[in-house]
């Protein structure tokens, strides 16, 4: 019998697939396709303070391989997330959910972590400092290590539960940016968040995108995220969580194979909404068609 | 919502750039009008999402325009081919509003949806009167079909080259109970304006999913934030704020 589980930060999860925050809403949405408790785990919409309707549209287009969102963050804020959003995923999945937090101030992500570390369904914190659609936050934490390094340290000061820092790959060296999440305290770092992109409409000149730029997930950017899990999977000892184009079981075991102790599936749920359940499906055969028997030895953590 | 595998039973060139394609499963349920389908097509990332033109248990018409990439894609499927569907997709129109004379106003690509709403208000013993709105002869589509259905048909042509010169709120009807709408945005913002009743909307946006997860296609409206997938694409008329 091939051996799915994995443990992250101490949790131990039925298998590493967990679908990405931004793709998966607030999982109840995804009840009415498959029984979602299948899933290792999810990661929740990107929860910020306050409300957010996020950026004008156009906000998605259509690339080789993959797509460009600009959602811009797009969500009911933490205290109704808590109050409305949480109830309604208890209804239907029964492990522990992955909070994922944006914030657009070092004060803005520890408020919010400091709400959601109250919640007992929440086993992990995912603090998004790599959203490449919001101005003035996202990213800017993310693309420099004394910033990065920051936001660690504040959120955890409010926090028990394990703090998960998602790293942006618009960056020249994500291992320092890694290493510096590391250092100040970080228990795990996930990797990638979307790549910016555009698209121009040849019809009307002009951007796609009524943000102009966004960010590219799919296939299309899985080379260049299992190369940042390889990399950083080497120069951290804090697990990393890998993601950005996973699509099938193949591209599961791959990633471990590069250092993931878990991996998270994102644009792949917008295509084909069942596309976890199927990777978790696939992965048994896969593994035996590898001589792979337990994925926790995989990537070697 | 389901996902269904359905065969292409035909697929024909209707008017200009436009397409008439029929597909059949056993597994397939009967489409609310106003509700879309998206098909996954080969070599493309994101699915197509495409209004129900007409639908019963097992069986499904739809006709699109060929604009891009995947609806060129479509235009060359031969009938036997193959396709994944979600389906059931979007809130659908609400019948219920209809009264006793309910108008439907649709503009090229934004005729389809409207077809299988008149069929519906048709068999509830409804009185339809259909404007069918083109900008020129070459593109007209659907006349005979709904005056088949029974509905009162009016053609206008922004060009004048066939029925009534102008655009579909330039032929509105004396009287009307209630109206039903599709079409390109400077259409249905000219409709909000010159309609006397309240109606009912169905827009357009660009979609990642299709289904509600990704947050692609969210408007703002009175009643608050709405997707056009899920909670849309039908919006009614006093919920609808105008985006700049």
């Amino acid at each position: 019998m091939a051996d799915l589980k994995v443990t992250l930060c101490g949790i131990e999860l039925d298998n590493p697939v967990i679908p990405a925050s931004g793709t998966f809403g607030f999982g109840y949405e995804f009840a009415q396709w498959y029984d979602i408790n299948c899933l290792g785990t999810f990661s929740f919409k990107g929860t910020t303070k306050e409300s957010r309707f996020g950026n004008p549209t156009p906000r998605i287009a259509e690339c080789p391989a993959g797509m460009i969102n600009a959602v811009g963050l797009q969500n009911p804020g933490v205290e109704k997330v808590i109050s409305e959003e949480l109830p309604k995923l208890k209804q239907v999945f029964g492990k522990k959910v992955m909070a994922n937090v944006s914030g657009f101030s070092v004060a803005d992500y520890a408020e919010t972590c400091e709400k959601l570390d109250k919640e007992e369904q929440v086993g992990w914190l995912e603090v998004n400092i790599s959203c490449p659609n919001v101005h003035g936050g996202g990213m800017s934490f993310g693309t420099d290590p004394k910033a990065a390094a920051e936001v660690t340290r504040a959120v955890k000061r409010v926090t028990t539960k394990p703090v998960i820092m998602k790293l942006s790959p618009n960056v020249t060296d994500i291992t320092a940016i890694a290493k510096a999440c590391e250092d100040a305290g970080a228990d795990a770092v996930s990797l990638i968040n979307t790549l910016q992109g555009m698209r121009i409409d040849l019809r009307t000149r002009k951007p796609v995108i009524r943000n102009v730029m966004g960010g590219v997930s799919g296939p299309a950017v899985f080379p260049v995220a299992l190369r940042m899990v390889y990399q950083t999977a080497r120069a951290v000892k804090i697990p990393v969580v890998g993601m950005g184009g996973v699509t099938t079981a193949e591209d599961v075991l791959e990633m471990m194979m590069a250092g993931a102790v878990a991996v998270e599936v994102g644009a792949a749920n917008l295509a084909d909404p069942l596309a976890c359940k199927r990777i978790i499906g696939d992965l048994p055969a896969a593994m035996e068609r590898y001589g792979i028997g337990s994925l926790r030895e995989l990537s070697g953590r | 919502m389901s996902e269904a595998l359905i065969t292409i039973t035909e697929n024909v060139r209707i008017a200009e750039n436009v397409y008439r394609m029929a597909l059949e499963s056993p597994e397939l349920e009967a489409q609310k009008p106003g509700q879309f389908v998206n098909f996954r097509l080969e070599g493309l990332f994101l699915r197509r999402p495409i209004s129900v033109y007409d639908s019963a248990a097992g069986q499904l018409t739809v006709i699109y325009k060929t604009v891009g990439k995947g609806t060129r894609q479509m235009a060359g499927m031969q009938p036997g081919a193959v396709l994944n569907v979600l389906t059931g997709l979007g809130n659908g129109y609400d019948l219920s509003r209809a009264g006793d004379k309910p108008l439907l106003l649709g503009g090229g690509v934004g005729v389809p949806p409207l077809y299988l709403l008149a069929k519906q208000l048709i068999a509830q013993g409804r009185q339809v009167t259909a404007v069918l709105g083109f900008n020129t002869r070459a593109e007209v589509f659907g006349e005979a079909e709904f005056k088949a259905l029974g509905c009162e048909v009016t053609v206008t042509t922004a060009d004048g080259s066939y029925g009534t010169k102008g655009f579909v709120t330039d032929a509105l009807p004396e009287e009307y109970s209630y109206f039903y709408t599709c079409g390109p945005e400077p259409m249905l913002k000219a409709v909000y304006a010159k309609t006397k009743t309240s109606g009912q909307f169905s827009f357009e946006e660009r979609m990642g999913c299709g289904f509600g997860a990704c947050m692609g296609c969210s408007c703002k409206t009175v009643t608050g934030y709405k997707r056009i997938c899920r909670e849309g694409p039908v919006l009614e008329k006093e919920e609808i704020l105008w985006q700049i």
